[in-house]
């Protein structure tokens, strides 16, 4: 077996002691800012990218993976004992998780949570190592017509399909794909929309958009709301050993939002919240006792985790074998390995034979990791949470400011990233995707690249797209992703005119 | 489906067109227009005509005016905002304190220096979550930002504003600063 061996060799890179230090680091901060609410993993990952001028990319990966698998152990924390989920993804666990701990049983949807993220991150990470080699032997004969029109779908998933609507989640995504303008083009050293400021030559750091939107969007957003009632902190109750029965109504679900969540996280569209949602709906349909449903039942806490933490492993696909980030922390990952000057897609596995493989590695190291930290020593994360907002907050503030300040000392940052952040606070309040923006950004000027590569060859004929077989298909797939619902829609109940639309 | 704005008095049958939601609206359209301006002013080269450095812009600009009238339509027809938003009035003074915060930070880090501008900014921020002492949130701030220089700072070696405050430390425990 040729990915065995590779992994074999991945796990002598990840088991170096300065490499298990990483990742532990990674794995204690990530199930920090998991538990912490206001702090997510590509806010974390955005303000540490500084790190690539010191670390080698092999460490820093295993730090930001660490971080990414972290965060969605502390997460599920935070939704079973304060019923505040950090991330949309884990909006299921709160319904379930959160009764059981109301009902003295915190204990255990903890631990089902926490087992279940181990066995469905385990499973995901084996699915990387043996879907990543198929994958990069099918990409290897995409050409850039194919690669831009992939890019086309994932950017129609991403942001039309997954959110409320199609028109917000496609306006986000193409302000992103505009601040992603912004700056020197490459090809032709032209200036686009610099409005005259030196600064933005080089283009909009990603850290500040990132910050902006996550940091202080997202603290704007709380404080605006924040006097309207306090979040209660469920104490940790009952058991963290699991019954028998508790057992018995566990693995099938971890198993089941395991194979539902990875193969939807690997698909070039992502997204989480569509597996947990289906994992929940799946476990509630099968259950022995529906009527639990609602009232904390075992089965929607461990299904909805797995699915998560599966679909969380399945992004790492794409994104290694394409290029194709489907996540705003996986397109931070991205601009990582930008920072580096290594083009993540179907040669990164042979030209970065140990960075690919010691990161895998680890990820399989990371959940014992996180499987220890998250369950024996879960009271020290409960404490976290009682962290004051006020103190949380400006905290992040504060750390915000560094993060963005300290790339270039620049005033004109500092504004960008508060004008960002208030850009952010309208589209927490008026219900527009946060994700996209980021998306666009970073996915947007490789799609530029691909789009021109692409005429380029064809001599500016516009109908390379269509002519080739797979651009075509995956155009037609997009299309489909976009106006298909709508079509089905209309032909299938016409809509009674007295129904404002809400697009 | 069913966003229909209209007050108690009102039938929800005709929605009223919602303020918030057309301002964003416009807002977009507003982007889509100063693209399309900056677009036309970025010098094509006749060699890259086909594929120059002004297609994509275009295309954005097109989109964004699209989705912009889009909005606004949305907006016309009673918006969009969830009934749960729509509840929901933003505490101005809370917002006004982080934004002063904000304000005072970007005013005062570049004379005064990081930890005094984070101090002021810690302060303001925990004072717009409704904390009321002062002192004790200066002296947690302060406490944050020297470890947040000397530690986040240092190992990432990246430079952050310093003043006289660090400066004083740095020759106090003799080292270099960043």
């Amino acid at each position: 077996m040729d990915a065995f061996s590779e992994l074999l060799n991945g796990f002598a890179v990840a088991l170096t002691p300065m490499n298990l230090l990483w990742c532990l680091v990674g794995t204690t901060l990530g199930t920090a800012i998991g538990v912490l609410p206001g702090l997510g993993p590509a806010l974390t990952i955005a303000l540490l990218l500084p790190i690539t001028f010191k670390v080698e990319p092999t460490s820093a990966f295993i730090l930001f993976a660490g971080i990414y698998y972290g965060a969605m152990y502390g997460g599920s924390t935070t939704s079973i004992l304060l019923n505040t989920p950090g991330e949309s993804a884990t909006i299921v666990t709160a319904l379930e998780g959160n009764k059981m701990a109301r009902n003295g049983r915190a204990g255990a949807a903890l631990a089902t949570a926490a087992i279940g993220s181990f066995v469905a991150g385990t499973i995901g990470t084996l699915g990387i190592t043996f879907l990543a080699p198929v994958v990069v032997d099918w990409a290897l004969r995409f050409g850039p017509a194919d690669y831009f029109s992939l890019m086309v779908f994932a950017f129609v998933t991403v942001s039309a399909v997954l959110g409320s609507s199609e028109v917000r989640g496609l306006a986000t995504l193409f302000f992103g794909i505009w601040l992603g303008l912004i700056g020197v083009d490459l090809q032709t050293g032209q200036a686009r929309f610099t409005f005259g400021l030196a600064e933005l030559l080089d283009g909009i750091n990603v850290v500040v958009v990132a910050v902006g939107l996550f940091a202080v969007g997202e603290t704007l957003y709380v404080a605006s709301r924040y006097r309207l009632g306090k979040d209660e902190i469920i104490p940790l109750s009952g058991s963290l050993w699991m019954t028998s029965e508790e057992w018995k109504r566990s693995w099938k679900p971890w198993l089941r939002g395991a194979a539902i969540g990875f193969p939807i996280g690997a698909m070039p569209a992502g997204g989480a919240e569509i597996p947990t949602f289906l994992s929940y709906y799946i476990e509630r349909k099968l259950s022995a006792k529906p009527q639990e449903f609602g009232k904390g039942a075992i089965e929607g806490v461990a299904g909805p985790e797995a699915a998560n933490n599966a679909s969380a492993a399945g992004v790492l696909v794409p994104m290694l074998t394409l290029g194709l980030p489907t996540s705003a922390t996986a397109a931070i990952m991205l601009s990582a390995f930008q920072s580096y000057g290594i083009n993540p897609g179907p040669l990164l596995l042979q030209s970065q034979t140990q960075l690919v493989w010691g990161l895998i590695a680890s990820l399989f190291i990371g959940n014992v990791m996180l499987l220890v930290l998250n369950l024996p020593l879960i009271a020290i994360w409960v404490k976290l949470l009682q962290i004051p907002a006020p103190v949380l907050y400006a905290g992040i503030l504060v750390f915000a400011t560094i993060g963005t300040y300290g790339i270039t000392q620049s005033p004109v940052d500092l504004i960008l990233l508060y004008l960002i952040g208030g850009a952010g606070y309208l589209m927490r309040r008026y219900d527009f995707p946060v994700a996209p923006v980021i998306i666009g950004m970073i996915l947007g000027p490789l799609a530029e690249q691909n789009f021109r590569q692409a005429m380029t060859i064809s001599a500016g004929d516009w109908t390379v797209f269509f002519t080739r077989p797979l651009s075509a298909t995956i155009l037609a797939l997009a299309a489909l992703a976009l106006f298909g619902p709508k079509l089905y829609q209309l032909a299938v109940r016409p809509k009674p005119d007295h129904v404002p639309g809400d697009a | 489906m069913t966003m229909t704005g209209g007050s108690a008095e009102e039938p929800p049958a005709r929605a009223r067109p919602a303020i918030g939601e057309a301002i964003i609206g416009a807002g977009v359209l507003a982007l889509a227009i100063v693209t399309f301006w900056q677009t036309m002013s970025i010098p094509v080269s006749p060699i890259y005509a086909k594929v120059g450095p002004t297609v994509v812009p275009m295309m954005t600009a097109a989109a964004l005016g699209v989705l912009g009238v889009l909005l606004l339509i949305d907006a016309w027809q009673g918006g969009w905002q969830t009934e749960d938003e729509k509840a929901v009035t933003p505490d101005r003074a809370a917002l006004v304190w982080v934004a002063a915060g904000l304000v005072l930070n970007v005013a005062l880090i570049g004379s005064a220096g990081f930890t005094i501008a984070s101090t002021i900014l810690f302060v303001c921020v925990a004072r717009g979550f409704g904390s009321k002492n002062t002192l004790r949130d200066a002296l947690i701030g302060a406490t944050f930002a020297l470890i947040a220089y000397f530690g986040f700072a240092t190992t990432l070696g990246i430079n952050i504003g310093s003043g006289f405050v660090e400066s004083a430390i740095e020759r106090l425990i003799g080292v270099e600063g960043p």
